[in-house]
């Protein structure tokens, strides 16, 4: 997408956001909270045949003050609960938190003591990939779709992220 | 037809013992060559009525360490009653005891003698109750507990509502 | 030099890139040195073993995918086996050969991920770019065998999901090519790699003593140079019948680890080849049971005639009158009434989806006879075993899984007690930690 489509001459100053969201949704620094059996489809997408690159995420961060997107990869149960949310306090604004596969956007067939019914629960999630687990192809097209949303992102009052 | 140990060679020979003389037999059977404790668990019978409530049974193997072959199996039966602990801990014998009757502690809250400040293998410390047992139901869930620092006390954190999702 | 030397604490984990998401552990370190460890396990306790307990006997086939889910079909394949064992009934030979082709595919994929996640850890990128790739062939295959990549519910009890599908057998010879070359390639890039040498090559020593005494099984015990392998101490499935080698290592140190699951890769790949040799034809599963018409059942039962009752199914017309509920609760296991319809029955008849309803709708699915038995299958990381007890019912009364990697877990102290904290990550790595079946 050419930046001139949204940054038309002149009026850099206005279309600020959009130029920002262009960046920004081409460099997603992800932070991969890999927990369960969605992370073999995770290393099936981020290695070579799927190549996550392709989309200016294939550069994983492991420190949460590095990372921009949270994905939230296999069942969270209530003992690892605590950490993700932790982990989420520690990263920066802006981020977005991605919820990959069925278990973090529900529970999925989980329902039981041990397991959170859905991150969102514990953390706001922008984006739900359902599955157990999703195929890549799925990530993929999760991947662009929050790459729709960081571009649609309006900052207000300072605030980076907004409704 | 089931459960003939003759047409499973996993299971071997199945024994039982009191859970007083539980400790004992272990020691015999260790000296006898059974070097790997394979696996140890419980079963909990409250739902057949049956009495004493739990059964915990010891499975193990003469692994002959030359030549690589199974040289036996045998599974002690040890018949455990609910409340205050009778088993005697077989750590001493074989080192994975110690995680497998932590794991037992957690889930069915069998407790042994000697390990009177047993930690919990799975579940968090602040867990109520014991999961595998027949009367705690699956779906019983218990508040969530935040980080153990604790670190902002205003920290929006846990047992929050389902956040309200907005769209542009 | 007589200084008092202080030690401190580190914490690494639950969630450190290299702790595979979710383990802990808290170091006591004097320097670099490691002088403790304490490993905090549970983080991903999903409780397989509770859910078991409230499903049909085969509704807990999809919750076993979840255990291993490096390699889910050997899990499959290990629990329909326990459950028969107790029912008394065997899967038909062909059942047989493609459930140990579906086995040994999936100890491929699960060797090939360990191999590649540690190779990264250490920093050999590249290796792990070539294995992920030749899982991913494999992954199609299993995508073509069983209908999902990862969780793949590809076992019944008494058979497996559907029949080899086509030309499986040329696609697994193309495959194959692929993930040998790419294990070849990994092979010259790391064996004699100083860097990757220096990092693995004794470290992670465990005895042959102290591998027995923590019950380890596996690759792992292997590489102590313990030739035990369940696929050959007690042949199950038609291991018996197959040719291949146990490959064991002599120092039981991280470098023997390496190279025995790269060797077993080869050893698995000629299993299957060999088993497209022998497979026969005839049937995947065994029967359903016979059906009769609903009818004949009452004008049986008139007659007073019950003796062969229990022997057949009933099969009911479409208008859904003379339904057979009765006496489907009394069919027994052992007349091979536990096999679910073929998905064609079931969607192209009205017999065909009655019987599959009435086998997986709550508390009317097949019945175990009471009893306790234990089945155990050569798992990725080792005996993967099933203890399982039936009071009789249409549901297990309690499914135990022994979790292979469980044991090395605990042992990981002495692993690591007393080498250097660089020692952590490719002896973590060796140990291939699969959280759905540590914790399960």
């Amino acid at each position: 997408m050419p930046i001139d489509d949204y940054v038309p001459e002149g009026a850099l100053a206005t279309r600020l956001d959009a130029a920002l969201g262009w960046a920004r949704k081409y460099s997603i620094f992800q932070y991969p909270f890999v927990t369960a059996c969605c992370g073999m489809e995770f290393m099936s997408t981020a290695a070579s045949h799927y190549d996550l690159d392709r989309f200016g995420a294939g550069f994983p961060r492991f420190s949460p003050r590095q990372a921009d997107c949270l994905m939230v990869v296999g069942t969270i149960s209530h003992k690892i609960a605590p950490v993700l949310r932790r982990i989420y306090d520690q990263m920066a604004e802006p981020k977005w938190v991605v919820a990959f596969g069925v278990c973090t956007c529900t529970g999925g067939f989980y329902n039981n003591y041990a397991t959170v019914q859905g991150i969102d629960t514990i953390v706001p999630v922008d984006l739900y990939i359902p599955g157990c687990p999703p195929r890549p192809e799925m990530v993929l097209q999760g991947l662009v779709m929050l790459q729709e949303k960081i571009q649609k992102q309006r900052s207000k009052g300072g605030e980076a992220k907004a409704a | 037809m089931s459960g003939d140990a003759a047409a499973n060679p996993w299971q071997g020979e199945r024994r039982e013992s009191e859970p007083a003389a539980a400790f004992d037999a272990l020691r015999a059977l260790k000296e006898q060559g059974f070097n790997m404790l394979v696996d140890m668990t419980a079963v909990d019978y409250s739902a057949q009525g049956r009495e004493p409530r739990f059964e915990v049974l010891y499975r193990l193997m003469k692994l002959d360490l030359q030549s690589g072959e199974d040289r036996g199996r045998v599974e002690l039966h040890v018949k455990v009653p609910e409340g205050a602990p009778v088993l005697r801990s077989a750590a001493s014998l074989w080192p994975i005891a110690d995680w497998l009757e932590r794991e037992v502690w957690d889930m069915f809250g069998i407790g042994f003698v000697d390990r009177p400040k047993i930690k919990r293998l799975l579940m968090y410390e602040e867990f109520q109750g014991h999961p595998l047992r027949k009367d705690y139901p699956i779906t019983k869930r218990q508040p969530l507990v935040g980080p153990a620092s604790g670190e902002r006390p205003d920290n929006p954190s846990f047992n929050a509502m389902r956040p309200t999702v907005k769209y542009e | 030099m007589n200084r008092a030397r202080k030690t401190f604490m580190l914490n690494m984990g639950p969630q450190h890139p290299a702790m595979h998401g979710i383990v802990r552990l808290v170091l006591e370190m004097e320097g670099e040195l490691i002088k403790d460890v304490d490993v905090e396990i549970g983080y991903l306790h999903r409780a397989f073993e509770k859910h078991a307990e409230s499903e049909t006997w085969n509704n807990v086939v999809p919750w076993t995918d979840r255990l291993n889910y490096v390699s889910p079909l050997i899990n499959n394949v290990g629990y329909a086996m326990a459950v028969e064992k107790l029912a008394g009934i065997e899967a038909p030979e062909r059942g047989q050969y493609i459930r140990t082709i579906a086995c040994e595919l999936s100890r491929v994929t699960d060797h090939l991920t360990c191999v590649g996640a540690s190779a990264m850890e250490l920093g050999a990128f590249t290796v792990f770019l070539y294995l992920i790739k030749a899982r991913e062939y494999l992954y199609q295959l299993i995508d073509n065998l069983a209908g999902a990549r990862v969780t793949t519910n590809f076992t019944r009890v008494g058979g497996v999901k559907a029949d080899l599908p086509q030309g499986f057998e040329e696609k697994c010879r193309d495959v194959f090519k692929k993930v040998r070359e790419a294990v070849r390639d990994s092979d010259k890039l790391l064996t004699k790699n100083r860097i990757f040498m220096d990092r693995v090559d004794k470290t992670g020593i465990i005895s042959k003593e102290d591998a027995a005494a923590y019950g380890i099984t596996g690759p792992f015990l292997r590489s102590t140079g313990v030739a035990y392998d369940l696929r050959r101490a007690h042949p199950y499935l038609v291991y018996d019948r197959v040719d291949f080698e146990i490959p064991v290592g002599s120092t039981g140190d991280n470098f023997d680890r390496y190279l025995v699951r790269l060797a077993e890769i080869e050893q698995s790949l000629r299993i299957i080849e060999q088993c497209f040799k022998q497979i026969p034809a005839g049937k995947h599963s065994l029967d359903i049971a016979e059906m009769k018409n609903a009818y004949e059942f009452e004008d049986a039962g008139k007659f007073g005639d019950t003796a062969l009752l229990k022997k057949y199914t009933a099969k009911v017309d479409q208008t859904l009158e003379g339904g057979g509920r009765r006496q489907h609760a009394d069919v027994l296991n052992a007349s091979r009434a536990a096999v679910l319809p073929a998905k064609e029955e079931t969607y192209g008849s009205i017999e065909g989806l009655m019987n599959h309803f009435e086998l997986i709708m709550w508390s009317w699915g097949i019945k175990i006879p009471a009893g306790e038995t234990y089945v155990a299958v050569e798992g990725g990381n080792g005996e993967l075993g099933f203890h399982i007890v039936s009071d009789g019912s249409g549901r297990p009364y309690r499914v135990r899984c022994r979790p292979p990697c469980l044991y090395i877990m605990a042992a990981l102290p002495i692993l690591l007690k007393d080498s250097y904290i660089a020692d952590i990550i490719p002896t973590f790595g060796s140990v291939n930690m699969i959280g759905g079946e540590l914790d399960r």
